[in-house]
């Protein structure tokens, strides 16, 4: 396993190559192109917007106004999170070709998955700067020193997942429609949307969430002003995190050979 | 010789491969059974397994290139992937020394979205090349793959031959110490094909390892140092290729001629089972064989009948042999072959005006030959009881195919007594895939100015 891991470093050169066609592959031919990164989620921001403040006006707390930016803060890292997890799920089926006529590591399929998603994530960061200058939010440097940690525990935790989903749906192929119903589910499992204060009644429930820790570190980096308090949390689902990534990886490795047969 | 001359390319010892089949459970009165029975253990083993290469071993020497034939689904492909690393041996091990490149699929890893340029970069750090040496090799590639104009444009746009060729440009571009190649010869036209084969002898000239997996026995004799045929999983013979082919290639036959007898069998059974086979349905079948009232239905225009049996049965054949030149019954011919053809015919009473006849018909349903002994200007005078007629032919010459065979007795006036259309099923071997019919026997000769050879055998 440990040598494995070794030879993914060889891969590097083909992991960016992978990433940079899986970015250029998917808005080829599309007239907007890359903007699409930025207008996925200024749409998805509209709509949620417009349902809670005036459709559904009043049902969430003053202290997260303004609201869209709010949510925004959550939502963003959230699309990297769940896109990245039902890619996955499909990768290893949908590059069966590599698998089987290619001799190639097959962790690089879900790992350039969640980069490649990872990318968009960032693409996503100019619209949230904006309205962050919009909204006059102050944040301080010290705050903002947090913010490349909290991306990186993300990215553990995500290909952590992304590696045990893309290995167990090669056996059991009812994973990718389960996974589905349970992202919108962790979804709104998550105080994205609301803050962790307004589920109060349910506080232990949120704090095993690990993407609560992850979306309460973005908000308070960039959203709430004062000290960055999450910090024990974060480092705590980092540490789970990365003993995850090692239990994905060795699951994936035990599954490696059947890959190739079973896809 | 080129460097590692001496070692051992590939190395396969003992190896082993069994898929296991998952989610087929049986069902559950057998479960029930099985259970009851005792052997639920060993029932389920024996179920979901399937055993795609038994204990083959074989090496191959660094520099030599070796050809693996064997029928579809022998496990030639499941070989070449073990060799690749794709997939484990389930016991036994393979070692490969230096660089692979495995023609097993081409252009697996394109992506139709983006451009042919930016595919054989992919493609080629997939298969192990730097960005670098895919640079300098770029021009080349391209230009194997004669796809200059279109290299910029997206590879959905391309010909599955376009794609086929850039796939095959790439992985034999990547310049490996063993290359591996599955079938894909087929990729494009007769000139590309060409300049695979020199690409490939050029990889010999220079001392690299090939494996082939291939249908084309021709290439495995002319090409390979040694071949390996494989049949149900198991190595049934290795070594120089000229023999390998030759043993397969008998052995093909020899199934062939089964299946050949078979369907034979049971053309001959349904024969024998309906009265007038034109006719067909029950009446026919319930009617007596001999039924003089039934009148013989012959078809308007004999060269347009499809197969059956009529006619009075006052002389019938009973059964019809081909035999090859040792006198063995046979399906299959060689080319030039002596054969005869013999029918087995019984009177019920004497008759005194019999014509025999023969027709040969090819899969088309030309008649390549027909003749019979009215032609011949044979007068008959009596046939009583039963007696083998034999029609020799010295030397069959038709090309490769499969043939029909009409037989017949009938009178001079054309009243059948007993007439088989196109009942028997016969095929034809050659060696050289000449075209057409018939090949009359020939010979070439040059005057001196004109040079041609015969590759070496």
């Amino acid at each position: 396993m440990l040598h494995n891991l070794r030879q993914l470093a060889r891969y590097r050169g083909l992991i960016q190559t992978l990433v940079a066609r899986d970015l250029k592959a998917r808005y080829r031919g599309s007239v907007l192109g890359f903007f699409w990164s930025f207008i996925n989620p200024l749409l998805l921001l509209l709509i949620y917007t417009f349902v809670f403040s005036k459709v559904l006006p009043g049902t969430h707390p003053e202290e997260i106004e303004p609201y869209a930016l709010f949510m925004f803060c959550g939502i963003l890292p959230w699309t990297w999170f769940s896109s990245s997890l039902s890619e996955s799920a499909n990768v290893l089926i949908s590059g069966g070709n590599l698998i089987k006529k290619v001799l190639f590591p097959a962790e690089i399929l879900p790992i350039v998955t969640v980069l490649a998603n990872m990318i968009h994530f960032f693409f996503g960061l100019p619209i949230l700067v904006i309205f962050l200058i919009y909204y006059q939010t102050s944040i301080s440097i010290t705050e903002l020193a947090w913010f490349p940690v909290v991306v990186l525990i993300q990215l553990i935790l995500t290909t952590a997942l992304s590696l045990i989903l893309a290995a167990l749906t090669v056996h059991f192929r009812d994973i990718k429609d389960i996974l589905s119903n349970l992202l919108t589910f962790w979804f709104f499992a998550t105080p994205i949307i609301y803050p962790v204060s307004a589920a109060a009644f349910a506080k232990t429930f949120l704090n095993l969430n690990p993407f609560t820790h992850l979306a309460v570190a973005y908000q308070e980096i960039l959203f709430y002003p004062g000290p960055f308090g999450h910090w024990k949390w974060l480092l705590a689902v980092g540490a789970a995190s990365v003993a995850l990534f090692f239990v994905g990886y060795f699951l994936f490795d035990r599954l490696r050979d059947s890959f190739a047969e079973e896809v | 010789m080129a460097e590692g001359a001496g070692m051992n390319a590939i190395e396969v010892s003992n190896v082993s491969k069994v898929y296991r089949r998952y989610g087929r459970r049986r069902q559950f009165a057998t479960l029930k059974s099985a259970i009851l029975s005792g052997s639920l253990v060993s029932d389920l083993k024996a179920d979901e397994s399937f055993s795609a290469l038994q204990d083959v071993s074989f090496t191959v020497p660094a520099g030599r290139t070796f050809g693996v034939i064997g029928r579809n689904g022998s496990g030639k492909s499941t070989m070449l992937k073990l060799v690749a690393g794709i997939t484990r041996p389930t016991t036994g091990s393979v070692k490969v020394n230096g660089r692979i490149s495995a023609l097993i699929e081409l252009g697996a890893g394109f992506h139709p979205e983006i451009s042919g340029r930016e595919n054989v970069f992919i493609n080629g750090i997939m298969l192990g090349l730097s960005k670098k040496e895919i640079a300098r090799r770029f021009d080349e590639i391209v230009e194997f793959a004669e796809l200059k104009d279109f290299i910029d444009a997206p590879v959905k746009t391309y010909s599955s031959g376009m794609y086929m060729r850039l796939g095959f440009a790439v992985a034999i571009h990547v310049d490996p110490d063993v290359l591996l190649v599955d079938e894909v010869l087929a990729v494009g036209d007769e000139g590309f094909t060409h300049k695979c084969l020199d690409k490939f002898a050029e990889f010999r000239r220079r001392g690299k390892t090939i494996l082939l997996v291939t249908h084309s026995l021709g290439l495995v004799e002319r090409f390979c140092d040694d071949a390996l045929w494989l049949d149900g999983g198991r190595a049934k013979g290795v070594g120089d290729p000229r023999r390998i082919v030759g043993a397969y290639i008998t052995d093909v036959e020899k199934s062939e001629e089964a299946q050949l007898a078979a369907t034979d069998a049971k053309a001959k059974e349904a024969v024998s089972q309906t009265g007038v086979a034109t006719e067909g349905g029950v009446d026919a079948a319930n009617a007596p064989p001999t039924d003089p009232v039934e009148l013989p239905e012959e078809p308007p225009d004999m060269f347009l009948a499809s197969e059956g049996r009529w006619g009075s049965r006052e002389v019938e054949i009973t059964s019809v042999d081909l035999l090859d030149s040792r006198g063995e019954p046979s399906h299959i011919f060689h080319s030039g072959e002596n054969v005869t053809v013999r029918l087995h015919v019984a009177a019920k009473e004497p008759v005194t005006d019999f014509v025999f006849g023969i027709g040969l018909f090819n899969a088309d349903g030309v008649c390549c030959y027909g003749t019979n002994t009215d032609l011949e200007e044979y007068v008959s005078e009596s046939l009583s009881g039963t007696g083998d007629v034999d029609l020799q032919i010295d030397s069959l010459d038709l090309t490769e195919g499969t043939y029909k065979l009409d037989v017949a007795i009938h009178k001079r006036d054309g009243y059948p007594y007993d007439y088989h259309r196109l009942l028997y099923t016969f095929r034809i071997k050659s060696r050289t895939k000449d075209v057409g019919i018939y090949r009359p026997p020939h010979r070439w000769r040059f005057s001196s100015s004109v040079k041609l050879r015969l590759p070496v055998s």
